[in-house]
């Protein structure tokens, strides 16, 4: 008996070691990789490709980044990339602090935040270019009608509670022939805070303003909407209940329901990865930023020929000099990768995003070729 | 939890005094459970001081800069959830309690005794089932199937007075609504509040019980005079530890639910009052700087209603405790 006990409290201590050693090994990573400019890293030989470098930010690119990380260290056994899901707002803060060596971030840093110096940094200067791109698609569960045709107005009342009906008239005519139902439309949107919800809002905000008057942010602004959580939530409802309608990443999208083509500039464009791409293509860069700070003023309202409206455009973004070279020379190496034909695919594979085009990314390229790594 | 860090102190003194030979197998033990004891209160006493510690920046700080609040009174944020963490709790409650006491009568004192056994077995097992397993039932499948009935609900009853307040339309589409969260939740904490109350049943003297039948009682007679009274102080203390599950269950309420930050006592429409624990699991992801302290401390409103709970519970066992034995 007295074994026993003794054995019991041994197995106990042995766990409780394991959990502390386990919290310790996890905890050294993270700052290991952000903080120690010199050091492991500082063995390399000059362009070569072994160190850690660590990065924050857009939980929207967390899928992506980890099927890019995997491929990326298996092509290049000496180099650890971790990337933390800690959203863009961490991300942003943490990049500002010198924290994180990298960031993965939903919107560029305003002009206005660049001047405030970033800590890890050698100059000022900043690299920020969009490879990460997912669609956000509308869709239906409507039994035996695959796609309906809606323009910006509509999409905005539907989602406002105005308009109600399924058969109601703003609907109807911009589907003739299509027999639509006489039941209740039920909007559903996330119930948790998410880029998704945000790249919807702002399409609402930007296309249909007088119709679409909630503030812009990554939560629902109306209360009392029908709910469901992640992605998977949403899709789950729209697979299983009739006469909802909802919008979630375009990949996710269930196999019964159907699609909303949105109407843009006359024309209903379903979603597709080409259109979704060519939303940034047709956009301006941003005005007041240096060459390799690619940052487009996507704007909604003004997508033409063909562009699929509804996108989020998330951005990869480093230091155009950092202290270390060798730091320097991972991340460019790592960028190169994601923004790279290949790197778009695992992306599109395992996330679901919308590859970037080849005209993108000669610019991206471009952009990424400005980090120092002398 | 109190007894194992009691008991060894009271008997160590008189052992003490008269010198009786401590073997090092009493020291090791009398140390370890009570540093065992030690240890639960430190645990309580760091999650406390961290809550109120990370809450301050919430509850003190500028409202305007939160990304969460934006401008918004902290207390006016967090009112809706407690509201809707209490509501759903309370509801899971009012369908559990009569279903639990249903069973640990059935199993103290109807059912044949083998029976008796597999299903008390059953709803022991009934706990081990994790509450993720309960959400994913809950949100893929009972809600769907609850949602015709909802339909017919607010059809029927929905238009009566009174019960209108609680059943009218329009129906949700899902059938993810709060009484879909509650009926989930009710199943979640049958098993504590079964146990509990079989329990006590089963200690009922059998002297009252024998006394009633041979007094002429027929056998609901006999649970009503002696089991019912006699009991009353464990069943109130199941309900409290039920309800205390309830209130703090994340998963289940977080897939389930279709919850905004509202106060409404409508049980079948889209709009559903949401509980805290769902909402700091829903925005805790993307979160940052003072939005987390504002999530950290409607955590802290979380402990202080489940303490407050299990306080009560504890208190009203201890009054009936020479009673009870359930404590």
């Amino acid at each position: 008996m007295k074994l026993t006990r003794l054995s019991g409290i041994a197995a106990l201590g042995a766990v409780a070691a394991l959990t502390l050693a386990g919290c310790a090994a996890n905890e050294d990573t993270t700052p290991a990789s952000s903080s120690a400019p010199e050091g492991s890293s500082s063995e390399a030989p000059a362009g070569g490709a072994t160190g850690t470098i660590g990065a924050t930010g857009a939980s929207s690119q967390a899928a992506a980044q980890a099927a890019l990380v995997a491929t990326f260290q298996g092509k290049n056994p000496g180099v650890t990339v971790n990337y933390e899901s800690t959203g863009s707002g961490a991300g942003r803060d943490n990049f500002l602090a010198g924290a994180s060596d990298f960031i993965g971030s939903d919107r560029a840093y305003h002009v206005e935040e660049l001047s405030a110096g970033f800590k890890g940094c050698a100059t000022d200067s900043i690299v920020e270019v969009p490879t990460y791109i997912s669609p956000v698609a509308v869709a239906f569960n409507l039994p035996g009608i695959d796609t309906l045709n809606m323009d910006a107005a509509t999409i905005a009342g539907i989602f406002a509670g105005e308009i109600t009906q399924w058969n109601d008239e703003a609907i109807a005519s911009q589907n003739e022939g299509v027999e639509l139902p006489d039941s209740a439309i039920t909007p559903v949107n996330r119930s948790d805070a998410s880029g998704t919800t945000e790249t919807f809002v702002s399409y609402l905000s930007a296309t249909a303003g007088d119709v679409w008057t909630y503030e812009v942010g990554d939560e629902w602004p109306i209360d009392g909407t029908e709910r469901a959580q992640g992605t998977q939530g949403i899709a789950q409802v729209l697979g299983s209940s009739e006469g909802t309608i909802g919008y979630l990443d375009a990949s996710q999208i269930p196999a019964d329901a159907g699609q909303v083509a949105v109407g843009v500039d006359g024309e209903y464009v379903p979603y597709s990865a080409e259109a979704a791409s060519k939303l940034i293509e047709n956009s301006p860069l941003e005005e007041g930023r240096e060459p390799q700070d690619l940052v487009f003023a996507v704007d909604p309202a003004s997508a033409s020929d063909g562009a699929y409206p509804i996108a989020l455009v998330s951005y990869l973004i480093s230091c155009t000099e950092y202290e270390d070279a060798t730091k320097a020379q991972l991340v460019k190496d790592y960028f190169t990768f994601v923004a790279s034909a290949e790197g778009q695919e695992i992306s599109a594979a395992e996330a679901g995003s919308a590859p970037i085009s080849d005209a993108l990314r000669e610019q991206v390229s471009a952009a990424i070729d400005a980090i120092v790594t002398e | 939890m109190s007894t194992t860090e009691k008991a060894p102190a009271r008997q160590a003194p008189p052992e003490g005094s008269i010198k009786a030979k401590k073997r090092p197998g009493d020291l090791a033990f009398s140390g370890s459970s009570l540093g065992a004891g030690i240890i639960i209160l430190i645990v309580l006493a760091a999650t406390a001081v961290f809550l109120v510690v990370q809450s301050i920046p919430a509850i003190a700080g500028d409202a305007d800069t939160n990304p969460i609040l934006g401008g918004e009174n902290f207390w006016s944020y967090a009112l809706p959830f407690l509201f809707g963490t209490l509501w759903s709790a309370l509801l899971a409650l009012a369908i559990a309690s009569p279903i639990a006491i249903g069973i640990a009568l059935f199993i103290s004192h109807y059912a044949p005794r083998r029976l008796a056994a597999v299903l008390g077995y059953i709803i022991d097992l009934l706990a081990a089932v994790p509450s993720v397993v309960f959400g994913l039932w809950g949100a893929l499948f009972f809600s769907g199937f609850l949602q015709p009935f909802f339909a017919t609900l607010t059809d029927t009853i929905g238009t009566w007075p009174i019960l209108n307040l609680f059943f009218s339309g329009p129906v949700s589409a899902t059938g993810r609504t709060v009484l879909t969260a509650a009926l989930v939740l009710s199943v979640m904490i049958l098993p504590i509040m079964t146990a509990i109350c079989r329990e006590v049943f089963l200690q009922t003297p059998k002297l009252h019980e024998e006394a009633a039948l041979a007094l002429g009682a027929t056998r609901w007679e006999m649970i009503r005079m002696a089991v019912l009274p006699f009991a009353r102080g464990g069943m109130v203390s199941g309900a409290m530890l039920g309800l205390g599950r309830a209130l703090g269950e994340t998963m289940a309420v977080t897939m389930v639910l279709s919850g905004s930050p509202i106060v409404a006592f409508q049980l079948l429409q889209s709009g559903n009052p949401q509980s805290i624990a769902a909402n700091i699991a829903l925005h805790f992801p993307e979160a940052f700087d003072t939005g987390v302290n504002t999530l950290i401390a409607t955590g802290l409103i979380l402990f202080i209603v489940t303490f407050a709970v299990n306080a009560v519970a504890r208190w009203i066992v201890n009054r009936r405790a020479e009673f009870s034995g359930a404590n």
